[in-house]
Parts: structure tokens; C-alpha cells; sequence
């Protein structure tokens, strides 16, 4: 039987899983790995920051569905990767990152470089391994791949020490899963599906709370389905977003902090939530003693341990997204549906006349440059057929509420975690995972300048993603929290004039648009769009602009700060 | 109100620890925490004592359910179970009350284990509630060293996990 390296395995495994790109940055430790992926034809993405890589590998699992991989050297390379990793954790995304540790005789000698990475991301993975022989290589990374692309999906953390990646081993080996544990449930409680079809049929006033579940199981067609028919309006949380096409009538949007006003209301009037894949954020309930007072709730949920956690639940129901709802919309149409849409007329004409009367707003008569405005006209260019991207704060806000999402896997943003640059390097991520869409990074200017070295990564690897920068000169967020409840003490939150993004950009090779004027943004928005280059758009936005609805921390998410209709 | 879960996981290097970080990181107290091989030898048995409310255990235990190296859990019933601590006591001593203390631990069915010209080390088994009523009578003499192995429990007949 012939003898191949640890490393070279490595690549062999991790074809077998299908992976055809990696998101990584060599360094000593993961120099055999490197040495082994020089003759493999797995792409490699060479980001310029570890947390990166972790970003980008997040962003491709995002926009296909695959387990997104990335890899680091030891110590300071697999601690840059733990934002990334964090990230993925919080919003549930499938990724394996595998990290170069030290040699199993300096395990535990504080050697250069050396960090606990299995106990520094314990808390953040799904699972994590530290390989100690050589042979259980196939075995440890298949069953990562099977761990984070199933149940309740998560990233799985593959420590790997350099004598190992080094270390021969027979090329034959088989590679088996050993999980006796690890038992994910998919489908959902017969019992419970039917009482939970009962209840929805006899409900006056019930909406379906559509989550980031219903997007990783593949569940979004069958919920429009199920929605439609049964005329059951849909509010999604922002990881939901996608989940229901947003053009349908029954459409409530986004709810919570920055929800729509319909949507909030919609939560405080219903008689029966029907949570599918979301888990009730605190961005979501606001103060949770008075949210949906009147509700009862039935939670469907890949992970028990979501059930109950926030929310008191009057049936749970433990399983996929998509076999629940196939079942629970079988259940359902077996009563007679026009009976129920009978009953929930009133509460359908209601929820119509509020979208009219509150529709997201913003000054539209304003000359200033007004970002929900640039939102509303990347939409048009692009005719809602682009995968948007976000940072974290006021854009992503933005991002959320004025473009039109009519599909899955377009919308991807940092929920969970709210990590500030993100939306970078996702974009590149998502761009390298379909490279047949438009992928636009809705920026901030404080989120962007956290990640700006990966400009350099999607000019050197021709990744023609596009960067619409809401530059405000504010860590927007922060400041606009500061004007509302700290008498507008501006602590810190200035970063105006600090760096010329045009300049920057050019830098690294890609081109700048500036746009300062209402009547540039359309024609920016095509030129960058039709440019197979990176491009950023440095769009110079009315600095203290708000997003709007807004619920102020801790309160009831009845309780809206509005735009003045 | 506290409760005591055995918990069955695969005996791996760090099992331990990912479980012990869950409940740091979940804000919940362990209040008692001992671990061992099973009758197989690839299984080991965590027994857990924690205070939490009703909510706060269904969460603990969905959450340890979680953990990929963990195989089942389980919380018993306090009114079922047979509970057992083991501590070893040292009490200082000296020639005029060797024989009060041998009759403290006589009472109680506890050992004697070690003697010294000054101290005496005491072995004790039994539930929490035994463990400390002979700690509070043996405190007068100055107890120079304790220590216990935390809690393991078994439900009561024949039923397993």
C-alpha cells in the first residue's frame, strides 16, 4: 500500500467531501498543507487576514449551501480566525476551518506560535478536534463536514499539528463516522405537526415568523406555498430575510428593532405565531415580557434547545424546516382551508391597510444623497437578480429594508454576531461561490476600513465584486444611538475625513467612483455593475441620517421611533 | 432548587472540559461535578449538581444534548436515587480527645484511615447530609484538611439510563 504525507491526505479528504475552494493564509505550521494544495487543483483563495478567509468561507456557504472551508496557521493565525468562526456559530452557517498547530511534542510548552485553539473556540463551534495520529485524519474530517452540513448547521474546528500534516500514512485508508451521540431529528412529531395544524386552522389572527432555518434547510418554497394558500402573512427575521419573497402581498417584511411598523404590530396583535427556523433574538422580541401578548406560539426548530429558550411555547416541534412544513401544510389542507381563510379575513384586511398606510419611508423629496434612496436604485439596476451583501450597522439596516428580496441565499449579513467587516469579505466569498451573479457589498465606512486589506484579495484573485459605500464619516449606528439617548455626545464616533475610499481603492488596483450628487447614483450604480472589475462606489451620504422605525433597546417593539409620515 | 443529572459521554480527551465551559458559559453554577468510567470502559458517567429553576434545567440539559461527545442524560429523581459522596477528613488531635473523636466516627460508620501523633484521617461515605452533620461535629476539633470527590448517584431497580 503506497504512503502518502498528513497533508496531502488532508487534500485528498477533503476532495472526497467536494470542496473546490478554500479560503486560507499559509504560515508555519500549515506549510506542508500548503506544499500539498500546490499540486492539488482545489482553488485557494489567498485572503490578506485570517478573519478574512473565515468571512469569505462564511459568505460562499451562504450564497451555495456548501460547508464553507478556510484554513490558518497556529497561534496568532487560527486566534484571527475566531471572529469568522464566532460569526458562523451565531447564524448557524456550515463551515470546517482547519488550523496548524504546533508538533504533538510542543503541545502544552507555550512553543512559538502555539495557542489552545480547541479551547479558545469550544464555546464558538459546533465541535472541534485537535488530530493526535495521523491515521485518524479521513475519519475527524469526515465526520466534521457531516457535523456542520447537518442538524442544526455550525462550524467544526480541525486542530492539526505539523508532525501530523508531515507524518505518512497509507493513502487506502477508510474513513469512517463514529458519532454515536449525534443523532439530528428531521423529521417533526406526527402528534404535535397535526395539533399544530389544528391550531392554525382555528386562529383568527396568525403569522408565520420565518427564520434563517427556512433558507439553510431549503424550506422557502414550501413555506410561500403553504403561506399562500392558507393566506397566513409571513414576518422574517433578518436572517430570514429571502426566505419569502418580499413582493408577495403577504409579506410583512422584517420585524423587530428596525422591522416595519406593520410587522411589530403584527406580533402584538396575533393570536398564534408560527416560528419556523428563528429563534426569537432580542433584536427581534425587544422587551420580551411584552412581546406578542396576545400570541400563543408553535416553534419549529432543527435545535431543541432553541424551544423555549426566550419564548414560552404551546407546541414544540423538533425537526427540519422543510419535512415540518411539508407535513404540517399536508395536515393542514386535509381541514377545510376555506373555513379558516373565512375566519382570518379581517385579520388579512388589517394587516393590508397598515402596509399601506406605513410604508418604509424616507425623505424622497430631499436633494440631499439619502442611502435608503441608493438602496432603492441598486435594486432597480440590478432588478432585485444581485446577491447583497452587508457590513453591520446602519447599511445593513438600510440594506434590509429597501431592497426587495425575492429569493434565498441573496441576502447575507451578519445576524447573530453583528460583526463589523463582514460584508467584504462575504462579498468575495459569495462571488467566488456564484460567479454568474452581481455581488454588491452595501458598506459602511466604519465597517469597511475594519477589513479594507481584502480589497487587495478580490483584485489579486479578479473577484469583480462591487462595494456600495454609505460613507457617513460616522460609525453611523453608535452615533445615531448616541443622538437618540445620549444628547447627541458624539463620543468617538467621528471618523470623517480619515481616509479617501476613491484613492484607496485604486490603490489596490480596483476603480473609485465618487458620487455626491441625487442625480450620479443611478448612472454610477450601472457603470460599476457593468464593469467586470472591483469597484467601489463612494456615495457621500447626508451624515446624520437615521433608519427608521427604530425600537429603543429594551422596549416593547410596539414602541417605535418613526419617520414623520 | 437543585438538581443532579448523570450525564453519559464518550471517554475523549476534552469531554470534560467542553462540558464544564457549557455551563460556565450559560451562566449556570455547578455546584458538584464527578466523573468516571462506566462498565464500559468507553463511556464515563458525569454526575452533575447544579441550582437551577425548571426553565433554566430543561436548558442545561438541551444544551448538553448538544455537545456532540455526549450520549444521553438523564435527571434523577431525588426521591429514587441512591446518592453517595466520598470524603476524607483530616481532624487534629492529641491524646485526650482521640477516644470522643473514635466515638463520633464509630456513630457515624465512618473509618479511620490514618493516625498520627496530632491528627486523625477519617473516611467517610454517605449523602451529602451525613457528610456534613459529621464535619459540623468534627469542626470543634480544627479540621486540618478536607477534601470530597463531589456527588455520583444511580436511580433506584433495575431501570438504566
Amino acid at each position: 500500500m503506497s504512503k502518502i504525507t498528513g497533508a496531502q491526505m488532508i487534500i485528498n479528504c477533503l476532495k472526497q467531501e467536494g470542496v473546490e475552494v478554500i479560503f486560507g493564509y499559509p504560515g508555519g505550521k500549515v506549510i506542508p498543507l500548503y506544499d500539498a494544495l500546490y499540486d492539488s487543483d482545489i482553488k485557494h483563495i489567498l485572503a490578506r487576514h485570517e478573519q478574512g478567509a473565515a468571512h469569505a468561507a462564511d459568505g460562499y456557504a451562504r450564497v451555495t449551501g456548501k460547508t464553507g472551508v478556510c484554513v490558518s496557521t497556529s497561534g496568532p493565525g487560527a486566534t484571527n480566525l475566531v471572529t469568522g468562526i464566532a460569526n458562523a456559530y451565531m447564524d448557524s452557517i456550515p463551515m470546517v476551518a482547519i488550523t496548524g498547530q504546533v508538533s504533538t511534542s510542543e503541545i502544552g510548552t507555550d512553543a512559538f506560535q502555539e495557542a489552545d485553539i480547541t479551547g479558545i473556540t469550544a464555546p464558538i463551534t459546533k465541535h472541534n478536534y485537535l488530530v493526535k495520529d495521523v491515521k485518524m485524519l479521513p475519519s475527524i474530517i469526515k465526520e466534521a463536514f457531516y457535523i456542520a452540513s447537518t442538524g442544526r448547521q455550525g462550524p467544526v474546528l480541525i486542530d492539526i499539528p505539523v508532525d501530523i500534516s508531515q507524518a505518512m500514512v497509507d493513502e487506502n485508508i477508510t474513513a469512517e463516522i463514529d458519532l454515536p451521540g449525534y443523532k439530528p431529528t428531521y423529521k417533526g412529531n406526527q402528534k404535535q405537526i397535526k395539533q399544530a395544524a389544528k391550531k392554525i386552522f382555528e386562529s383568527k389572527k396568525p403569522v408565520i415568523f420565518s427564520g434563517g432555518g427556512v433558507i439553510s434547510s431549503g424550506a422557502s418554497q414550501i413555506l410561500t406555498e403553504f403561506a399562500g394558500k392558507a393566506k397566513i402573512p409571513v414576518i422574517t427575521s433578518l436572517l430570514g430575510i429571502g426566505s419569502f419573497p418580499e413582493h408577495n402581498p403577504l409579506s410583512l417584511n422584517m420585524a423587530g428593532m428596525h422591522g416595519t411598523k406593520y410587522a411589530n404590530i403584527a406580533f402584538t396583535e396575533t393570536d398564534l405565531i408560527i416560528a419556523v427556523g428563528a429563534r426569537f433574538d432580542d433584536r427581534v422580541t425587544g422587551k420580551v415580557a411584552g412581546f406578542a401578548p396576545h400570541a400563543d406560539i408553535i416553534h419549529i426548530d432543527i435545535d431543541p434547545a432553541e424551544i423555549g429558550k426566550i419564548v414560552n411555547t404551546i407546541i414544540p416541534i423538533v425537526g427540519n424546516a422543510k419535512d415540518v412544513l411539508a407535513d404540517l401544510s399536508q395536515r393542514f389542507f386535509e381541514l377545510d382551508n376555506k373555513k379558516s381563510m373565512d375566519r382570518k379575513k379581517l385579520w388579512i384586511d388589517f394587516l393590508m391597510d397598515l402596509k399601506q398606510k406605513y410604508p418604509l419611508m424616507y425623505d424622497k423629496d430631499s436633494p440631499n444623497l439619502k442611502p435608503a434612496y441608493i438602496v432603492e436604485k441598486i435594486y432597480e439596476v440590478t432588478k432585485g437578480e444581485a446577491i447583497i451583501c452587508t457590513e453591520v450597522g446602519q447599511n445593513q439596516m438600510w440594506a434590509a429594508q429597501f431592497y426587495n428580496y425575492t429569493k434565498p441565499r441573496t441576502f447575507v449579513s451578519s445576524g447573530g454576531l453583528g460583526t463589523m467587516g463582514f460584508g467584504l469579505p462575504s462579498a468575495i466569498g459569495a462571488k467566488t461561490g456564484r460567479p454568474d451573479k452581481t455581488v454588491i457589498d452595501i458598506a459602511g465606512d466604519g465597517s469597511l476600513q475594519m477589513v479594507s486589506q481584502e480589497l487587495a484579495t478580490a483584485v489579486s484573485n479578479n473577484i469583480p465584486i462591487k462595494i456600495m459605500l454609505l460613507n457617513n464619516g460616522y460609525l453611523g449606528m453608535v452615533r445615531q444611538w448616541q443622538e437618540l439617548f445620549f444628547n447627541k455626545r458624539y463620543s468617538h464616533t467621528c471618523i470623517r475625513e480619515c481616509v479617501d475610499f476613491v484613492k484607496l481603492i485604486e490603490a489596490y488596483g480596483g476603480v473609485g467612483i465618487r458620487v455626491t450628487d441625487k442625480n450620479q447614483v443611478e448612472k454610477a450604480i450601472k457603470e460599476a455593475v457593468n464593469l467586470d472589475k472591483v469597484v467601489l462606489v463612494d456615495f457621500w451620504i447626508e451624515a446624520e441620517e437615521n433608519v427608521y422605525p427604530m425600537v429603543a433597546p429594551g422596549a416593547p417593539i410596539n414602541e417605535m421611533l418613526e419617520w414623520k409620515y | 432548587m437543585n438538581h443532579i443529572i448523570s450525564v453519559l459521554v464518550e471517554n475523549k480527551a476534552g469531554v470534560l472540559a467542553k462540558i464544564s465551559g457549557l455551563f460556565s458559559r450559560r451562566g449556570f453554577n455547578i455546584d458538584s461535578l464527578a466523573v468516571g468510567p462506566t462498565e464500559d470502559d468507553r463511556v464515563s458517567r458525569v454526575t452533575i449538581t447544579v441550582h437551577a429553576d425548571k426553565q433554566g434545567i430543561e436548558q442545561v440539559i438541551k444544551q448538553l444534548y448538544k455537545l456532540i461527545n455526549v450520549l444521553k442524560i438523564q435527571e434523577l429523581d431525588p426521591n429514587n436515587i441512591v446518592e453517595r459522596e466520598l470524603v476524607l477528613i483530616k481532624v487534629a488531635t492529641d491524646a485526650r480527645n482521640r477516644a470522643e473523636i473514635l466515638e463520633i466516627v464509630n456513630i457515624f460508620r465512618a473509618n479511620i484511615v490514618d493516625v498520627a501523633k496530632k491528627s486523625l484521617l477519617i473516611e467517610i461515605t454517605g449523602t451529602s447530609s451525613k457528610v456534613n452533620a459529621l464535619k459540623e461535629l468534627l469542626e470543634p476539633y480544627g479540621i486540618l484538611e478536607l477534601t470530597r470527590t463531589g456527588k455520583i448517584a444511580c436511580s433506584r431497580g433495575s431501570r438504566k439510563i
